[in-house]
């Protein structure tokens, strides 16, 4: 288990507008003991009388002198979810960008595989055609931020501190200081990890893996429930097919045993190749999320 | 690692349920596919619990074995690793069990302050 990127609790999470310059810190959603109502209480079962009153003051430390002692079972069945407060937050991004027909593409891979460097080449490919923002995490530094911003796309970055992963809440805080118009094109670029993003849901209309061949033909099946999760594989770097020892049919078998819908193509954001055929793909992936979204609004209106 | 984010987020999840009153146990569902390792789960559990209603509860982690069904043959089959083939050698399936992360129930201390 590595102790160097565990998520710890007041980690702090910032989120730079590299339009602005503003650096906003979002506080840990993570705290404890916090004082609220509860309606709860007379659920459980407990059949005793009671000399006072209870308020839900919460300095339960008072009360030492008056210890009630209940033999029965006080089991609560709960079944919830436990990831079910991000997966709530992330169905908000969802319907949110639904409203406002935005194609959302979450970009994960290992660190290093070439995601910046491939979305540079896009943003470059598809200028004029389409509006793009973007959506940059690390767990510091604002240089990939930077790269977009020059390459020219709105983007926000969020650092995570010791965090491993985005996760729906710091997509919605980037998602209101970076505000991407109806109609756009939203890429988020997670943190480079092939473990830990498969689990947190952000509210994208699609996973997009990616894989460069320095890493091996084996991280598909190494890391079985990333390549699940992703709708398209694209393996980068593929101009070093001559100077490696990659197996590229090996890494498309792997790749659809964990995930035999899979999409795959091979690109290289250096030299260009495959860029025309990943950009009609995104194109025709934001058409199809402008027309859902309207075929929805037309269902739902008689 | 993203057990520590989890764990978080199972104490936020049972203390608000539990108000001031001390949990002696939190059963949790895991499915095998769930992509959460249990011994870093108990290690993160501790940490998160600590100076809240939940410290010194008991973690009990019941692992639940994922199944498919199999969308050629209909067969419903048990699964030991994530692409486990149908017997009849299809990997065309929809998962049923294994990918599960719940919080099932939790226990009150039965000398809990009231």
């Amino acid at each position: 288990m590595c102790e160097t990127c565990g998520c710890a609790e007041g980690a702090k999470v910032t989120i730079i507008n590299l339009k602005t310059g503003k650096a906003v810190e979002a506080s840990s959603e993570h705290h404890h003991g916090h004082a609220h109502a509860h309606a709860h209480d007379h659920e459980q079962g407990h059949n005793h009388t009671h000399e006072h009153g209870h308020g839900h003051d919460h300095t339960h430390h008072a009360h030492d002198h008056h210890r009630h002692h209940h033999e029965h079972a006080t089991a609560v069945p709960l079944e919830q979810a436990v990831l079910a407060k991000n997966d709530a937050l992330a169905e908000r991004n969802r319907a949110w960008f639904a409203g406002r027909e935005i194609l959302t593409l979450n970009l994960v891979s290992g660190p290093g595989a070439g995601k910046t460097a491939l979305l540079e080449r896009t943003l470059q490919n598809l200028a004029g055609r389409h509006e793009f923002f973007v959506i940059e995490g690390d767990q510091a530094t604002s240089n990939d931020g930077e790269r977009i911003k020059a390459a020219g796309a709105p983007a926000v970055q969020i650092n995570t501190g010791s965090g491993c992963h985005l996760d729906a809440g710091m997509v919605a805080r980037g998602l209101a200081e970076l505000k991407p118009s109806f109609g756009s094109i939203l890429f988020i670029e997670n943190v480079g990890n092939l473990v830990c993003p498969a689990l947190f849901d952000l509210g994208e209309t699609a996973k997009v893996a990616i894989l460069s061949l320095p890493e091996g033909e084996d991280k598909p099946i190494k890391y079985p429930h990333m390549f699940r999760a992703a709708s398209l594989l694209l393996i980068n770097k593929i101009d070093l097919l001559p100077h490696l020892d990659f197996d590229l049919d090996l890494a498309l078998t792997f790749a659809r045993q964990v995930n035999p819908a899979i999409e795959i193509m091979t690109v290289s954001a250096r030299t260009g190749a495959g860029l025309d055929r990943w950009c009609d793909w995104i194109s025709a992936a934001s058409r199809r999320a402008r027309e859902t979204a309207a075929a929805r609004f037309r269902e739902a209106v008689p | 690692m993203h057990e520590l984010a989890l764990a978080e987020s199972i104490v936020d999840m049972v203390a608000g349920h539990a108000a001031s009153r001390r949990v002696r146990r939190i059963t949790v569902e895991i499915g095998a596919l769930a992509c959460v390792m249990p011994d870093a789960l108990r290690f993160c559990f501790g940490l998160a619990a600590a100076g809240t209603v939940l410290e010194g509860a008991r973690l009990e982690i019941a692992e639940v074995r994922a199944s498919a069904r199999c969308r050629a043959c209909g067969n419903t089959f048990f699964q030991d690793t994530f692409w486990t083939a149908c017997p009849c050698g299809e990997r065309d399936f929809e998962r049923l069990t294994g990918e599960e992360l719940r919080v099932k129930e939790y226990e009150l201390d039965a000398t809990a302050v009231t």
